[in-house]
């Protein structure tokens, strides 16, 4: 057998299973709008806020699941509940908003652990699943349920994009100028949660937030405008997700954590060699070699 | 050319917190002047602007602009904030930050238009950044950055305009920018409202004052209110810019 024909083979060998091909449109779809929406929380210094938000839908997918509801309804409840807490807690009293996201995202995420460790007992229902994701078990609904959050996400940023990006880069300056930017602020928080929501499936609660930030801040050091981040940001998500259940097919590795460590790799490759950015190869730094020194801790000193 | 409306603030105490930051101000604000802002640090300068514009709650007053309370017309506003309070690593170029002035005239779902890229264009122009148009705003200088801001104002086409301490950290060049367009925006009839600290030389530029220290210290003519009693009261003792005081 030729080469070429060995990495076809390699490369389709998984997708003649009905369950790889479920995960991978899944997973395609969770990594372009994770790094789309997460892009507006890397540039608004919001990337705890994806963390709280992730955190805090686990009560509210339990609490679902108790009311034989959609689990995908309840997470989203709770997760956008979470926010108006955090946010009324920071402007009610002189907590700052980080504190404020620790307190809330903990609380949640105790009560959700509390609650589905009461239930699965009884149910089937894996904590672990929502914790670190589950990839391999989606159902043709999680199929289906995911392409209508992506295509609802991907739509709002569209739509919105213009507003946003003046809302995100000047928030004062975009009030004054007349824009509603509670109501966008608002509409961000559904946005993050319901990316958060389609996520779960895919890398779990837990990491999440690799998801969110690292595409989006891998592209940053690469292109500068923010639909170029997005755009960038969600072929190197797409790129993570399908390389990351590949590994986990081929090497048998937990998905969720594999795509992250794709991910996170491509972050470093980025911050090393990015032409604009990079530690070792930017703009006015020298020779590779020399920069490479200069990270060196240098001798007699 | 019809005329502007002025701006009447009426009996407006603002608090910060739990603390007094404005307290029972009255002042006409009319088109057509370069007006001043003036004050000690902490004084209120921004807080001001931001009530007016109903940026932040307010204990008491109101603040009108023709029939209607000017919060309710933010649509004929441009705001420019300190450039301190933005985050100049984001990923925008001189572009997209110009565009931005343009979001609201353009309408939700709607594209930019090409008359509205012609005025971002003209803006750029104006203020001598239309050769940088495709930089990313990081590689910018400080006078450079606050031409983008003023070019973003223009672009929309506002009848108020606001800058909050442009002249901090800009370059000689972009003062004498920033102060000649200040003066056409005051010429073509417009209101035209700038925080400044700056004691020296520039404050002559400036038609009106307002000079603020948590309450009204005075507002009208500049040689009016730059007397030696209300400098005093705005700054305390210690001032060394009685070269200008009538």
């Amino acid at each position: 057998m030729s080469l070429e024909l060995a990495v076809l083979d390699w490369f389709f060998e998984p997708l003649q299973f009905a369950f790889m091909q479920r995960s991978l449109a899944v997973a395609i779809m969770v990594g372009i709008i994770c790094s789309v929406v997460g892009s507006y929380l890397m540039v608004q210094r919001l990337a705890l806020l994806g963390d709280a938000i992730s955190h805090s839908v686990l009560p509210g997918l339990a609490i679902a699941f108790l009311l034989g509801v959609n689990i995908f309804v309840g997470a989203f409840i709770a997760g956008v509940i979470s926010t108006v807490i955090i946010g009324w807690i920071h402007t009610r009293s002189p907590i700052k908003e980080d504190a404020a996201m620790g307190i809330v995202f903990s609380a949640f995420f105790a009560l959700g652990i509390t609650l589905i460790t009461t239930i699965q007992k009884d149910n089937k229902i894996d904590l672990n699943h929502f914790l670190f994701g589950n990839i391999l078990g989606v159902t043709v609904g999680d199929v289906r349920d995911t392409a209508i959050i992506a295509a609802l996400v991907l739509m709002a940023v569209f739509l919105l994009y213009k507003e946003l990006l003046f809302y995100s880069f000047d928030p004062l300056g975009a009030q004054a100028g007349g824009l509603p930017t509670g109501l966008l602020n608002a509409g961000l928080m559904v946005l993050i949660a319901l990316t958060v929501v389609a996520s779960m499936k895919v890398v779990g609660v837990i990491l999440v937030l690799s998801l969110l930030i690292a595409p989006g801040a891998t592209a940053y050091l690469l292109v500068p405008r923010l639909h170029q981040v997005m755009l960038l940001g969600a072929a190197i998500g797409v790129l993570s997700s399908v390389s990351g259940m590949y590994l986990s097919y081929y090497v048998n590795l937990p998905s969720g954590p594999a795509i992250v460590m794709v991910v996170s790799a491509l972050f470093a490759l980025s911050f090393l060699f990015s032409p604009r950015h990079g530690v070792l190869v930017g703009p006015r730094r020298g020779r590779p070699w020399q920069k490479l020194r200069t990270l060196l801790p240098s001798k007699g000193s | 050319m019809a005329t502007s409306p002025k701006i009447i603030v009426d009996h407006l105490s603002v608090n910060y917190r739990d603390v007094q930051a404005l307290r029972n101000v009255n002042l006409t604000v009319r088109p057509g002047k370069m007006v001043g802002i003036f004050g000690p640090n902490g004084a209120g300068k921004s807080t001001l602007i931001k009530a007016m514009l109903g940026l932040m709650p307010v204990v008491t007053g109101r603040v009108t602009y023709g029939d209607d309370t000017l919060a309710h017309q933010l649509d004929r506003v441009a705001y420019v904030p300190q450039r301190s309070q933005i985050d100049w690593t984001f990923p925008a170029t001189v572009w997209d930050v110009v565009m931005m002035g343009r979001v609201k005239k353009t309408g939700w779902f709607n594209r930019f238009s090409a008359s509205s890229r012609q005025l971002a264009t003209a803006a750029l122009e104006r203020v001598g950044m239309l050769e940088f148009r495709d930089r990313p705003i990081g590689a910018l200088s400080g006078g450079q950055q606050q031409r983008v801001f003023l070019a973003r104002a223009l672009a929309q086409e506002a009848e108020i305009f606001c800058f909050d301490e442009p002249f901090v950290g800009v370059d000689q060049k972009t003062e004498t920018v920033l102060f000649n367009i200040f003066r056409e925006l005051a010429q073509a009839g417009k209101i035209v409202m700038v925080i400044n600290h700056d004691l020296g030389e520039s404050i002559t530029n400036f038609d009106q004052l307002i000079l603020l220290n948590k309450e009204l210290i005075a507002a009208g003519p500049r040689d009016w209110v730059l007397t030696r009693d209300n400098m005093t009261r705005a700054y305390g003792g210690h001032v060394g810019f009685f070269g200008h005081v009538a």
